[in-house]
C-alpha cells in the first residue's frame, strides 16, 4: 500500500492540513480555559456545605460523564435554536467539548484536593489560616502536584475529541482530512496524515507531563 | 406543536429501543473481545524481551494519540483499498476492540507492576514456572487494581461506541439523528438518547465507585 503512497498529493494539500491543525489546537486551548473555569467552579460547588450547591454541581457532573460527546454535541446543535439562541458551528462545538470536559475537570481537582489528609487542614488552622490561605498556601499546592499531570492527560483527551466537531462541519484537522479523502479519493493519504498530526500533538503533550513527573521527583526531599 | 412533536417522537420510541439493542450489542462484543486483547497485550507489555514491551507501548501510544473518528475512518475507508471490505457492523466492532484493548492493555500493565516483585521471587523459589506465576501468583493480586479502572474504561468504551454511529450504523445516536431530521426539536430528542446512554452508563460509573472503595478499604 505504501509502495503507492502519493506524497505529492499531501504536499499540494499541506496548506488545507495545517489550516485544520491551527484550529484544532485553538478550538482545544479555548475549549480547556473555559473547561478549567467550569471545572474549578463546579469542584468548589461539590466541594461546599451549600446542598443545593452540591446538587446542581453532581447533576452536571454525572449527567456529562455518563453520556457521550456526540450526543451532547448534536444535543447542542440541533437544540439550542429551538430555543432562539443562535451560535455557529465552532461556537456549538467549544460550548460541548468546554461543558464535557469541565465535568471531568472538576472530578480530577476533587480528587487532587481530597487527596490531601485532613490533618494538613488542621495545622492550618491551628496557625490561624482562613480558608483562602489554607488552600493557597496548603492545600493547592500539594494537590497541584497530582493533578497537573491529570489535567494534561485531559487535555490530550480533549484534542481527540474535538475531532468529533468535524461532523458538524467545522474545518479542523479531520475534517481536512475528510476533504482530501472524499475530493481525491484517497483515503489512506488524508487519514494517515490526520493521524500523524494527532500524534504530534500527543507527543508534545505527553512529553509535557513527563517533564513535570520528573521535576516533581526531583524536588521531592 | 411541542405536544405534536412529542407524539411523533413517542411514536419512534421503538426505533430508540432498536437503536439502544444495536448499542449494547456492538459495546457489548467489542467489550469482551477488547479485554480479552487488553489482558493479552498488557501481560505482553510487562515482558522485558525480544522488545515485546516496546511494540506494546507502540500499540497503546498510537491509539490515545489518534482519535477514536480517524481511528474508525481509517479501518472503514482505507482498508478496503487493500482489499478489505468490511460491513458497517464488524469495522465498528473491530475499530472498538482494537481501541479499547490498547487502553485495557495499560490497566492490565499498571495492576501486573503494582505487585510486589518478592511474590515472582517466592514463586520462583517455589518452583513455579513462568505461566504458572502469572495464573496463580501475580494475577490473582493484580485483579483487584485492574477492576475498578477496567469498569470505568466499560464507560468509556459504550460512549465511544456513539462515533460508530458516522459510518452509518443504526445505534442510539444515528437514531436520533435521523429523528430530528423529522422532528426539529433537538433538545427532546437527543434528551431521550441521553437518558438512554445515561441509563446504562451511569450505573457502570456507580459500580466503578464503590469497587474503587472497596480496594482501597482492603489495602488499610
Amino acid at each position: 500500500m505504501l509502495s503507492h503512497f502519493n506524497f505529492r498529493v499531501i504536499l499540494q494539500y499541506l496548506p488545507l492540513f495545517l489550516k485544520g491543525l491551527w484550529a484544532t489546537s485553538w478550538i482545544s486551548a479555548v475549549s480547556i480555559f473555559f473547561a478549567l473555569l467550569l471545572g474549578v467552579l463546579a469542584c468548589s460547588m461539590r466541594l461546599s456545605n451549600t446542598v443545593s450547591f452540591k446538587k446542581i454541581a453532581g447533576i452536571y457532573i454525572e449527567s456529562m460523564r455518563a453520556t457521550p460527546l456526540l450526543a451532547q454535541l448534536y444535543f447542542f446543535y440541533f437544540g439550542l435554536p429551538t430555543l432562539h439562541i443562535n451560535l455557529n458551528e465552532i461556537q456549538t462545538g467549544i460550548l460541548a467539548l468546554s461543558l464535557n470536559s469541565g465535568a471531568y475537570i472538576a472530578e480530577i481537582i476533587r480528587a487532587g484536593i481530597v487527596s490531601i489528609p485532613e490533618g494538613q487542614t488542621e495545622a492550618g488552622t491551628a496557625y490561624g489560616l482562613n480558608y483562602i490561605q489554607r488552600m493557597r498556601y496548603v492545600i493547592l499546592p500539594q494537590a497541584l502536584g497530582v493533578t497537573i499531570p491529570a489535567l494534561l492527560g485531559q487535555f490530550i483527551v480533549l484534542v481527540k475529541d474535538s475531532s468529533l466537531v468535524s461532523l458538524i462541519s467545522v474545518l479542523e484537522l479531520t475534517r481536512a482530512g475528510q476533504l482530501m479523502a472524499s475530493e481525491r479519493f484517497m483515503p489512506a493519504e488524508g487519514f494517515f496524515t490526520v493521524a500523524a498530526f494527532y500524534l504530534v500533538i500527543y507527543f508534545v503533550l505527553k512529553y509535557l507531563s513527563t517533564l513535570w513527573q520528573n521535576r516533581l521527583i526531583y524536588r521531592e526531599p | 406543536m411541542y405536544t405534536f412533536y412529542f407524539k411523533a417522537l413517542i411514536h419512534t420510541l421503538p426505533l430508540f429501543f432498536k437503536g439502544l439493542g444495536v448499542t449494547i450489542l456492538v459495546s457489548g462484543i467489542s467489550l469482551v473481545a477488547g479485554t480479552l486483547l487488553g489482558v493479552l497485550c498488557g501481560i505482553l507489555r510487562t515482558v522485558k524481551r525480544w522488545g515485546l514491551s516496546r511494540i506494546m507501548g507502540a500499540y497503546a501510544d498510537y491509539m490515545r494519540g489518534v482519535p477514536f473518528l480517524v481511528h474508525i475512518f481509517i479501518i472503514y475507508f482505507i482498508l478496503p483499498e487493500i482489499g478489505i471490505q468490511l460491513e458497517p457492523f464488524p469495522a465498528a466492532v473491530i475499530a472498538l476492540t482494537i481501541y479499547a484493548g490498547a487502553y485495557i492493555s495499560e490497566i492490565v500493565a499498571a495492576g501486573i507492576l503494582s505487585v510486589p516483585k518478592g511474590q515472582r521471587e517466592a514463586a520462583t523459589a517455589y518452583g513455579l514456572n513462568a505461566f504458572q506465576q502469572m495464573r496463580h501468583i501475580v494475577f490473582p493480586q493484580a485483579f483487584k487494581v485492574i477492576l475498578p479502572p477496567l469498569v470505568g474504561e466499560y464507560v468509556l468504551l459504550i460512549k465511544d461506541s456513539s462515533i460508530v454511529s458516522v459510518i452509518g450504523l443504526t445505534d442510539v445516536t444515528r437514531v436520533g439523528w435521523l429523528t430530528v431530521q423529522r422532528i426539529p426539536e433537538g433538545i427532546m430528542v437527543f434528551g431521550l438518547v441521553g437518558i438512554m446512554y445515561f441509563a446504562i452508563c451511569y450505573p457502570l460509573i456507580h459500580l466503578s465507585h464503590i469497587l474503587e472503595k472497596k480496594v482501597s478499604y482492603d489495602a488499610q
